[in-house]
């Protein structure tokens, strides 16, 4: 494929992935870059996998990632990570949130969630950014911050002006929660780079 | 850099780039019925309610009479749907077609290839050819938006509908946009011409022959339009390319020829045989059915096509490298999701937390019966552990193929389930059959006043129009009495044992019942929502009854059951139906 640098973003339904999807194609379309966003829609407050997939480059095709050719795998759900692996890169980044969402099927004891998922994460993914999402949001103001936190850390993979990405963070929240995502997402970008 | 340009641009999806054109082309009339890929462009263009009048219809065939009329005043005018509402519309388009449009009139048709949402994946292409009249495919946003505008004026330089048709892909992708301010369109009024507007056989049979003479009048405009066109590049392979397989083909075929034709039909034949001859090797990518293809090798044009591509489901860059590999008869190390992903746990789309339709689909667990269902989020009872639906065929077969069973003497009591919303789009007919013809199932109609599955769309049962205005709300017992229905309840199925009597007994009354389970989406409606519940350990024994009715909120851990308090609403099923009593709301603090 050509140079165009792809994300994709992974979690479930309520967890603001089209939000954080938003803020990114934003971020890039600030520092001048055509770009391309492509999301599955419909099933986002059904407890379903909601993926989000953002390209951007001189001039971008295809709205859709080809496997393999993530820069970074953003993932807001730890089991939704390993779904989404094949996605990402060999040398690519892996944010991966350290939260679970139990589905239905395993309440309903029609499977299991694994236990060793941790282990998996460390196996599949080289370069590895696995920490607390919700925690670091909590103590930037609010859990809902989440999805910005995970930005944060994206960022980090990404070559997009740290500036563009603050600019698009006011230009796409609400005017009183800017204060509390632009720390949310200062705090993402600490816990990549720690 | 590309930076001047992005600032003048805005970043929109198919849907909001197609409302856009509906503000910018001066449409005055914009009518619909949702359905996904298609619902956000009607949400979109309510932001222009000053100078569009938009609705949510009923249904799709109605939507489509409602534009044509509109039309007919010479106002330009649109109608929205996805690609199953246009087989509800179909009738009206194949006359359309005969009588013609005035004010520019666009259907816009999204289909569903892969069924990300959808009960079929059908090419809306094919419809085109069927009523010979021209389709335009966009390949991102800003030609969603330019091809609208392109439609509307083809519309009135032909006197002919016109068909946008954008995929799930093309809809819900975003990229960049150029706006433009609006152009006015002021409608002349209705002018009275029998002989054009009235099909009967008389008139319909020169009507009949003009349609044949306006396909053969565009075949020059079709090869001159801007939206076909040829990028030459390497001379070995051509590809012709529709729709968003355009974006794949230039990603995965960067030194090939490409003809890329946003207005498929009717077939620029002049312009295919110029690309064809300037290459050595023809191929034609295009999502679902053969199409083009077929219309290539009829011209006597040698070409790949469906033979490497498949006509199941969407295109993806990825599959097209795999094609390019087998093309060049090499293979491509399959990428494929890793090891441990066989091991996750599902994470199928389920009722909401607090559903009531959950209530209803645990009540009817307790009879043996067959349930005949529909589309809307309740089509989600057929999964486990519910599994309380039998069949889906389309909007309003809910309750026709109830009867149906019935009337060929199934011997179990036979349900048949539709949503409010879909009984107001096509319940109304089947229950008039039942009534009628005397059959006796058990119909539920689950009534939350709003149209959810699709984002909770305003429907003629909701008391509020499109545009925001207060209206009359439709009432169910009316419609189900003036079907001939005397049995018509409407209950709380969170009144849940009472809900469990009512079932029973109507199962047990030879004639038919109407049951309207009167319940708010808790998550487009908040004022249901009540304490949440707590599961008290020491008298839980876990019999795991509760889990039984697949509430996301129930959550299953180290051997006990907890309520996650973050997704519980309060409904009360779950506490309903513990047998120990162990769940309770919370005490408030």
């Amino acid at each position: 494929m050509n140079d165009c640098v792809s994300v994709f973003l992974t979690g479930v339904g309520g967890q603001g992935i089209l939000l954080a999807s938003e803020i990114l194609s934003n971020a890039a379309m600030l520092a001048g870059f055509d770009v391309k966003t492509n999301e599955i829609h419909g099933m986002a407050q059904r407890g379903g996998t909601v993926t989000a997939q953002v390209r951007y480059g001189q001039k971008v095709y295809s709205p859709l990632i080809c496997e393999g050719d993530a820069r970074v795998l953003c993932a807001f759900e730890m089991a939704e990570a390993v779904r989404a692996a094949h996605y990402l890169a060999p040398s690519g980044l892996a944010v991966v949130n350290q939260y679970r969402i139990i589905p239905v099927t395993v309440s309903s004891g029609s499977s299991t969630y694994p236990q060793d998922i941790k282990e998996t994460l460390r196996k599949r993914f080289p370069r590895l950014c696995y920490f607390d999402a919700t925690a670091r949001a909590a103590e930037a103001g609010t859990e809902r911050a989440a999805n910005v936190v995970l930005l944060g850390a994206t960022s980090v993979g990404l070559d997009l002006p740290e500036e563009t990405w603050l600019e698009a963070i006011r230009k796409s929240v609400k005017p009183k929660f800017i204060e509390v995502n632009l720390k949310a997402f200062a705090a993402g970008r600490a816990a990549a780079q720690s | 850099m590309l930076e001047r340009a992005a600032e003048l641009k805005e970043l929109l999806s198919g849907n909001e780039a197609i409302a856009r054109g509906i503000y910018e082309a001066g449409v005055k009339v914009a009518v619909g019925y949702p359905g996904t890929p298609s619902t956000e462009i009607l949400e979109n263009v309510e932001k222009y309610k000053e100078d569009v009048y938009c609705e949510w219809s009923p249904n799709e065939k109605v939507a489509f009479e409602v534009a044509a009329g509109a039309s007919l005043t010479g106002a330009r005018a649109i109608v929205t749907m996805k690609h199953v509402g246009l087989n509800v519309a179909a009738d009206p388009l194949m006359t359309l077609t005969y009588v013609g449009a005035v004010g520019g009139f666009v259907a816009i048709v999204a289909d569903d290839p892969g069924m990300h949402s959808s009960q079929n994946e059908q090419d809306t292409r094919q419809y085109a050819r069927f009523a010979k009249i021209p389709i335009l495919e966009p390949a991102d946003s800003e030609e969603a938006r330019d091809f609208l505008v392109a439609g509307l004026e083809l519309s009135e330089k032909f006197k002919t509908p016109v068909i946008l048709r954008t995929t799930t892909r093309i809809s819900h992708s975003r990229t960049l946009v150029q706006l433009r301010e609006r152009v006015e369109h002021e409608p002349q009024g209705f002018k009275k011409d029998p002989p054009r507007f009235v099909p009967i056989p008389a008139w319909a049979r020169p009507m009949r022959v003009r349609v044949e003479e306006r396909l053969k009048a565009m075949a020059p405009e079709v090869c001159a339009s801007p939206m076909n066109r040829i990028e030459w590049a390497g001379k070995e392979l051509g590809i012709i390319a529709c729709g968003v397989a355009y974006q794949y083909v230039k990603e995965v075929f960067p030194e090939a020829s490409v003809l890329k034709l946003g207005w498929a039909y009717p077939f620029p034949d002049e312009l295919i045989r110029q690309f064809a001859a300037g290459v050595s090797r023809l191929l034609v990518v295009e999502e679902l059915d053969d199409f083009v293809e077929e219309h290539v090798k009829s011209l006597g044009i040698a070409c790949d096509g469906k033979n490497f591509i498949p006509n199941i489901g969407e295109l993806s860059p990825m599959l097209l490298r795999r094609i390019r590999a087998r093309m060049e008869g090499k293979e491509l190390p399959q990428t494929l999701p890793v090891e441990e992903a066989s091991q996750l746990p599902p994470r199928p789309p389920v009722l909401c937390p607090s559903c009531p339709h959950r209530a209803v689909f645990a009540a009817l667990g307790k009879f043996d019966v067959v349930v005949t269902g529909d589309i809307g989020c309740y089509s989600l009872g057929v999964a486990a552990p519910l599994n309380r639906m039998d069949t889906i065929l389309c909007m309003g077969a809910g309750i026709s193929m109830a009867h149906g069973m019935k009337v060929a003497g199934e011997k179990r009591r036979v349900v048949g389930m539709v949503g409010d919303s879909t009984f107001f789009h096509s319940g109304i007919t089947g229950l008039l059959d039942i009534g009628y013809n005397k059959s006796a199932p058990v119909i539920i109609i689950l009534d939350n006043r709003v149209t959810a599955m699709t984002g909770h769309q305003e429907n003629p049962g909701s008391g509020l129009t499109l545009m925001g205005e207060t209206t009359w709300q439709a009432s169910i017992e009316d419609f189900a009495r003036a079907c001939g229905i005397k049995r018509v309840f409407a209950v709380d199925p969170l009144k849940y044992d009472a809900f469990i009597e009512l079932l029973k007994e109507s199962f047990d009354t030879p004639e038919p019942t109407v049951i309207i389970s009167r319940s708010p989406c808790i998550v487009h409606d908040h004022s249901g929502l009540q304490t949440v519940r707590q599961v008290d350990p020491d008298l839980c024994r876990t019999c795991k009854v509760c889990l039984k009715i697949g509430c996301p909120a129930l959550e299953f851990t180290d051997g006990h059951v907890r309520i996650n308090s973050l997704m519980c609403g309060g409904c009360s099923l779950c506490e309903q139906i513990c047998p120990f009593d162990a769940i309770s709301p919370i005490s408030e603090p």
